[in-house]
């Protein structure tokens, strides 16, 4: 039996420093994108700008409250969970919301808002004089409000809710253009390619929740550390399950494939999307539920390791092809989610969140860059670009910061996330992934130097003037920027901030202490590997690109054969997912529609025709003739009788004085003869 | 005892009234036999009052409600019969058949 009384149960997991008011009433947070949505949706058309006012002031509070909280956390670390009971399913399995506060969530309530705030408020110069502005901020307060229910979500009910969310903004977002077919089929086919691994993602979340008899995350990795045996098999199957859900949103091989044509929505989407809000949701579960893998379900671990690393090697390469300067940064950011996928499931939990944490700043800047660049030259292809440098210096100079952080030259921060992935590959003994990694650094640097290239070097194809973007979103790009240049220095193998200790040890801090691998030193021979793979890709991209005056249709005769098409195609992998879909779903659906068509409508004619009939029975034989007939018959009785009676009422006095004698004579002759 | 002469003087009146009732044409005479009935019926609880002597004298009680019912009824009676003759010229009762149906 399921209750549906809220009680105002609350228990907080107590371990180690709890953390007062701004820990106890973390879950504002949470709450105000959401009440900024409502207000939007409300008020929005009536606001001077849309909306856009509160989109920022939500986030703004959220932001501060996020740094007062990831400060915190530095310095001594702070834990605390809030739960408040909604329902309780038979006696044990409990449904719960409320939000948890540790090192994890704490790193990305700061990445969300943070991040999201940035880019509102480049929005705001963005989609100036667009249409449905204020639609477009009361998606984009969801967007940011649902990321921050899931990455606050104490159970994985919680995290589901919020995930389904995420993935309906997104919806929203890049289908923001509806007028375009296009963009509106990008949207389904995000929506569609994500729903497949939520079925992933659900189905786990209730294998687990059953077997370990609880959703909550901290009980969840409690058990998990107690190497509970008979767990195992259950924790392979739902962990698995889970995995898949997470491919899913954060776009792994073969999943991925949602992403690119994600960038149908407006830019900022795009970067909100890739940098902080939706394909972080997958490695973010991933390092929620880490425990579960590091204890129970290591079997999968080796696929896991090999699934991201097919995505960060195999995916990079697109980006070389592609001439759209987003689908170019989209391709990176699932080549970047392979890295971190990769490091996380081989075991290295603070290395692939510190990618995370340091890609999400570099890869935001770079899609505003992109972004600022569109909206000077009106078009998202680099063909219709170059020479841009000139134009616009604020936005090249903060592009190529993020160019060089995400190709990972030192010292900016893309260079210690991946150096400190290639050393847990290393550490774990996957050697071979390690290799692939350091190629795809290579790849990296590569296609992003293309991109830098074409975009802001050579002569300018495009039309009109081009000129620099308005403050409102310059200044976030150098928002971004110094992030990106410094952030990394947060997890420096072998060195710390004075005072501060370093990024593993503040996301260590959760119920169950994370203690996973983290290097002394720095290795130079596998810093020094990176580094050089990076610098050869820019080198080599520089020769081929470099110099480029070319038109891209001029460029494309010089490339290979075999590989070309194959890259330009994408690998056929979104054919191959029609050609599936098409192939199993087509004859199914059919199938389907043809026992629509014939058996039940059938069924549904034949009823409706049985229906008839009784209807016209009904009418014709018992309700015309029947019930008519009685009716009839007592009329005609009554008209009938009345008729013969008629005839005794004559009118005539004596005759009734007759026939009163007359009665009263029987009546007489009764009582005296026969009583 | 005086009873029976009073019983059949009562109920020759009455067979008179029935007689006048049934047999005569005019509206006026039928109202008269009708009187003549009540005063026999009048007669016959005087009569029975007289020998059985009830302590509430119920028998005069009635006789007296019959006298006032019969006046009223014949004060209307009358103005009846009355504007039925201005109307028609005529009160017999032959020619009376308004009421039928």
């Amino acid at each position: 039996m399921i209750s549906t009384v809220a009680t105002e149960a609350e228990h907080a997991v107590e371990a180690g420093v709890t953390g007062g008011f701004w820990v106890d009433n973390a879950g504002i947070m949470l709450i105000l994108p959401f009440v900024a949505f409502l207000l939007i949706l409300a008020f929005g058309k009536r606001m001077k700008n849309h909306g856009a006012e509160l989109a920022i002031g939500a986030l703004a509070i959220n932001s501060i409250w996020a740094t007062v909280l990831f400060v915190m956390n530095m310095t001594s670390g702070v834990l605390g969970q809030t739960t408040f009971e909604i329902a309780r399913i038979g006696s044990d399995l409990v449904f719960e919301l409320g939000w948890v506060v540790d090192g994890l969530s704490i790193m990305m309530y700061f990445l969300v808002s943070v991040v999201g705030l940035i880019v509102f408020i480049y929005a705001v110069g963005y989609m100036h004089g667009d249409v449905r502005v204020d639609w477009f901020f009361a998606a984009f307060s969801l967007f940011a409000g649902s990321m921050l229910l899931l990455v606050g979500a104490p159970n994985l009910i919680q995290l589901i809710i919020g995930w389904e969310g995420v993935g309906l903004a997104s919806y929203f977002l890049i289908g923001f253009y509806w007028e375009d077919m296009a963009n509106v089929n990008a949207g389904n086919k995000a929506f569609m390619v994500n729903k497949v691994a939520d079925v992933g993602l659900i189905l786990g979340a209730i294998i687990l929740g059953v077997a370990i008899g609880t959703f909550d995350f901290a009980e969840m990795d409690l058990a998990a550390a107690e190497h509970v045996e008979s767990l195992s098999t259950v924790a392979v199957v739902g962990g698995a399950l889970l995995f898949f859900g997470a491919m899913g949103k954060s776009a792994q091989f073969p999943l991925h494939i949602w992403l690119p044509d994600a960038m149908a929505g407006p830019t900022p989407v795009s970067a909100l999307m890739h940098a902080a809000t939706m394909v972080t949701a997958g490695v973010y579960l991933m390092g929620r539920v880490f425990p579960l893998f590091e204890y129970l379900a290591a079997e999968i671990r080796p696929w896991m390791v090999w699934i991201g690393a097919i995505t960060l090697f195999a995916i990079g390469f697109l980006a070389l092809v592609a001439d759209d300067i987003k689908k170019v940064l989209a391709y990176s950011t699932v080549s970047q989610l392979g890295y971190m996928m990769t490091a996380v499931a081989a075991g290295g939990y603070t290395a692939g969140l510190f990618h995370l944490f340091t890609h999400a700043f570099f890869k935001a800047l770079l899609f505003l860059g992109a972004g600022s660049v569109i909206h000077a030259v009106h078009s998202n292809n680099m063909s219709d670009m170059g020479g841009l440098r000139k134009h616009m210096p604020r936005t090249y100079w903060t592009f190529v910061v993020g160019t060089l952080a995400l190709a990972g030259i030192i010292p900016l921060s893309g260079f210690w996330s991946k150096d400190e992935i290639l050393v847990t590959l290393g550490f774990e003994g996957y050697t071979a992934v390690m290799v692939i990694a350091i190629a795809g650094a290579f790849v990296t640097a590569f296609y992003m130097t293309r991109a830098v290239a074409l975009t802001f070097f050579g002569e300018y194809k495009g039309h009109g003037n081009p000129h620099e973007s308005p403050a409102i979103m310059t200044v976030p790009l150098v928002a971004l920027a110094i992030p990106s240049i410094l952030f990394g220095l947060f997890n420096v193998p072998g060195w710390e901030i004075p005072g501060i200790g370093n990024f593993s040890e503040w996301l260590a801090v959760r119920v169950v202490p994370m203690g996973d691998h983290h290097p002394e030193a720095i290795d130079f021979v596998l810093a020094g590997s990176g580094l050089l793979a990076a610098v050869l890709g820019i080198v080599v991209g520089w020769a081929i690109w470099g110099r480029d005056r070319e038109t891209q249709a001029e460029r494309d005769r010089f490339d290979i054969p075999v590989l070309y098409p194959l890259l330009r195609n994408k690998y056929y992998i979104d054919d191959l997912a029609d050609g599936i879909t098409a192939g199993t779903m087509g004859p199914v659906a059919r199938f389907i529609n043809w026992v629509n068509d014939y058996v039940i409508d059938g069924i549904i004619n034949g009823v409706a025709l049985l229906t008839k009939g009784l209807g016209s029975f009904v009418y014709g034989v018992v309700d015309q003739r029947g019930v008519d007939g009685v009716i009839h018959g007592l009329g005609a009785g009554a008209d009938g009788v009345g008729s013969a009676l008629r005839r005794w009422q004559t009118g005539r006095i004596q005759q009734y004085a007759a026939s009163v004698v007359a009665g009263a004579l029987v009546l007489i002759v009764l009582f005296v003869f026969v009583i | 005892m005086l009873l029976n002469q009073f019983l059949i003087l009562a109920a020759a009146m009455f067979s008179l009234g029935i007689y006048g009732l049934l047999v005569r044409r005019n509206i006026v005479l039928i109202l008269l036999s009708v009187e003549l009935m009540l005063a026999a019926v009048n007669i016959n609880l005087i009569a029975f009052e007289s020998v059985l002597r009830s302590p509430e004298a119920i028998g005069q009680v009635f006789a007296i409600f019959v006298i006032t019912v019969a006046a009223a009824e014949v004060g209307i009676g009358l103005a009846i019969v009355l504007m039925i003759f201005r109307n028609r010229k005529s009160a017999n009762v032959d020619e009376l058949d308004l009421m039928r149906w």
